[in-house]
């Protein structure tokens, strides 16, 4: 039949590889991550990390509840300011997003939602001092630019058959709430949930700022080493994550916000002497404040300044940012690739299942400045804490929704098991969507690893807090403008590859 | 002559359906639009709607409902124009006695009683089409245009639907795909084929084989 001699070409067995621009661009991301890894420190600093992990792993099984009696009003405090700041959020965001097509408007928003609560606490920390409306606004303000980009972009996304149908001379006020708010309600409400969840735990957080919030006595129980004290209020706190849908109910809402204003606390009162000055005066650059607009000295003093701050802070800044963030990014597909099964129908049962959830909701449930804290005291100021944290909160995160979008997956009947299940069937099917949650999450773990520069790793946000406690409001604003300028340049370059490679993903919530 | 076209080419999107089209439609008429599906009947119907929708009522061929709202709701919103902005607020919130009870006989009148409150994307194709048709009918007007307002209904619905139109809009243009419905209802038939118009009668002269001609390769 053949010929016993085929030509030689024939029998090569080399083949030759094609790879798709998916897998291109993932290898991309993996090879930048190893080379950022190489040029990060990640060494262990503290003497005994594992003698301390030992007596936090104690204080977590057990927890000592009795701080409760105590705390009570933490918990109320804590879902106050989440409730206050989300309420205001929304609204004004619901509002932008009328207007949204507006560009100015557009580029607000972006520069908004670019700046981590924590900062916009640290700045209005400055203007009003220690007030509830410093707790308030710092959740607001970047809520409202997030809220206002997903509702404009669910308003636009929405068919509206009813427009054609209006009765000419409908009012636009009678033919919004009619003809197009209705349909696309559900998604604006499961949205706005879903960012009363992240509320809550940017409130706890802000404890660490001084905010009468969860944060506040978590830092104390960490710093006194009382680790049962500490483990009972996580607990406690997850306890509230995990049960909102059954506190959280649609028609309690307008109850809560009403009432939630007056159980924020008191405070220093607001001095508008205080605003004043640091708009005028201490955030204008220290050599326009103190020379005159008309020498030529000052303009040189100022390019000095700009450069100084610019080559020294801001550029090793932005590289700790970026290798930070390619690190983590990378760590957390391959965390969130590996801890998807624990909660797919494809590979676990119910029981396992559950504890997969379990884990999971705790993982993600803990903010990742949290996180970032503890294994900062386990093993001591460097990069691996960050990298742990970010990306065990974010894998989680992305883990829990690709998991939810497995179970979608149809197989056929006689499909494999296991592991070959996962690599064949399961792993093709799903990595489209799972690299457009994660490239949704790029710009949010950038703006995370700004705010773990709090606890001395050197982000761009460390330069920040240092020049905040140094009190130069003048460079401060200048490090947030480039960190701004960095975190939207990064958004596009996510809504650019996430178009070349065809991902979209209807979930808002990654 | 409440709609005219002297001579128009009718299209959207840039390309055009509809060539040298010229008609008068007066007061009192009923018009049928006869023809092939993708003739043209829902373009001419639109460009209608756009210059003469002041004071008419429109039935878009997907039915044009807020799947979230219930029967009541869309319905009302025929009347939105006609109330304050307060008032439309209030009645979304909380359905007012007296629009209840203006509402009410239209959606019996269709068979649409005991759907009142049901949100409308939990209704059948031909349930959603009357609630449509009930909008367009509390919304009155000069005229109304629909567009295979009937196409999900029986034979019997038909027959409710095309006389309740007719008692409540003078003047009645519709695009229809069951002819003899058409020339049972209708006091002029439009056959619409190649990008034209292609007859203009009375219905009282035209035969249902008259018509065969539009629907033939």
């Amino acid at each position: 039949m053949s010929s016993p001699q085929a030509p030689p070409h024939v029998l090569s067995t080399k083949v030759r590889r094609t790879y798709s621009p998916v897998v291109k661009t993932s290898l991309a991301f993996v090879g930048v991550a190893a080379v950022c890894l190489f040029f990060a420190d990640i060494s262990i600093t503290t003497l005994d990390p594992w003698s301390e992990l030992g007596r936090m792993a104690q204080g977590v099984v057990t927890p000592d509840f009795s701080v409760l009696g105590g705390i009570g009003m933490i918990i109320v405090q804590t879902i106050a300011f989440a409730l206050c700041g989300v309420a205001l959020g929304a609204v004004g965001g619901f509002l932008l997003a009328q207007v949204f097509h507006i560009g100015p408007v557009r580029w607000t928003c972006a520069a908004v939602r670019a700046i981590h609560e924590l900062f916009w606490a640290l700045i209005f920390l400055q203007m009003l001092g220690l007030t509830p409306l410093t707790g308030v606004l710092a959740i607001a303000i970047p809520y409202a630019g997030i809220c206002a980009k997903v509702y404009a972009e669910t308003l636009e996304e929405a068919e509206l058959p009813a427009l054609v149908a209006l009765p000419y001379g409908t009012g636009v006020i009678s033919g919004f709430f009619f003809a197009r708010l209705p349909d696309v309600w559900v998604h604006i409400k499961n949205y706005t949930s879903y960012r009363f969840e992240c509320g809550l735990r940017s409130s706890a957080v802000l404890g660490f700022v001084g905010l009468p919030t969860l944060g506040f006595y978590l830092e104390t129980a960490f710093g006194e080493g009382n680790y049962s004290e500490a483990a009972a209020l996580l607990i406690i706190f997850y306890i509230l994550i995990a049960t909102l849908r059954f506190w959280m109910r649609p028609k309690l809402v307008g109850l809560y916000v009403l009432v939630a204003p007056f159980l924020l606390g008191g405070g220093a009162a607001i001095e508008m002497s205080n605003i004043t000055r640091f708009l005028t005066v201490d955030i204008v650059p220290a050599p326009l404040r103190n020379g005159s607009l008309t020498t030529s000295d000052t303009w040189s003093n100022l390019a000095d300044w700009a450069g100084m701050l610019f080559f020294d802070q801001a550029l090793p800044g932005m590289a700790a940012t970026f290798l930070l963030t390619q690190i983590a990014l990378v760590a957390t597909g391959i965390l969130a690739l590996a801890l998807f099964p624990l909660i797919s129908k494809k590979f676990f049962g119910r029981v396992p299942r559950l504890i997969g959830h379990v884990f999971l909701v705790v993982l993600r449930s803990t903010p990742e400045f949290i996180l970032a804290y503890i294994f900062l005291q386990l093993w001591g100021p460097s990069m691996l804490p960050a990298i742990v944290a970010l990306s065990l909160h974010n894998g989680a995160i992305i883990g829990h929704l690709v998991g939810r979008f497995s179970d979608e997956v149809r197989l056929r009947p006689d499909s494999p098991r296991g592991l070959n299940l996962y690599g064949y069937e399961i792993l093709p099917r799903i990595y489209g969507q799972f690299l457009a949650f994660l490239f949704y999450r790029w710009e949010v773990i950038m703006r995370e690893t700004a705010i773990l520069g709090i606890l001395g790793i050197a982000t761009l946000g460390f330069f920040v807090d240092s020049a905040l406690a140094d009190i130069r409001l003048d460079r401060v604003m200048f490090l947030i403008a480039i960190m701004v300028i960095f975190n939207v340049a990064v958004d596009a370059l996510s809504r650019h590859i996430r178009s070349r490679l065809r991902l979209s993903t209807r979930t808002g919530q990654a | 002559m409440l709609f005219k076209l002297s001579n128009e080419d009718l299209g959207y999107g840039g390309g055009v359906v509809l060539r040298g089209i010229s008609i008068g439609i007066s007061k009192g008429e009923r018009v049928a639009l006869v023809g092939e599906s993708g003739a043209g009947k829902s373009t001419l119907l639109s460009v209608l709607q756009d210059r003469y929708g002041g004071n008419t009522a429109l039935i878009p061929q997907q039915a044009g409902l807020v799947r979230s709202l219930s029967v009541f709701h869309n319905i009302y919103m025929g009347s939105l124009h006609r109330h304050g902005t307060a008032y439309n607020l209030l009645n979304l919130a909380w359905p007012q006695k007296a629009e209840v009870a203006r509402i009410r006989p239209i959606v019996e009148r269709l068979g649409l009683g005991d759907k009142l409150f049901v949100p409308t994307g939990e209704l059948s194709g031909g349930q959603q089409q009357r609630t449509a048709i009930a909008r367009a009918i509390l919304q009155g007007g000069d005229a109304v245009l629909g567009d295979e307002p009937v196409s999900a209904s029986d034979n019997h619905q038909s027959r409710v639907i095309l006389a309740a139109l007719s008692e409540t809009f003078t003047t009645v243009v519709l695009a229809m795909h069951d002819v003899d419905l058409a020339l049972e209802f209708s006091t002029r038939i439009i056959g619409i084929k190649d990008g034209g118009i292609a007859l203009d009668a009375p219905a009282a002269e035209l035969t249902r084989s008259g018509l065969d001609f539009l629907y033939r390769k």
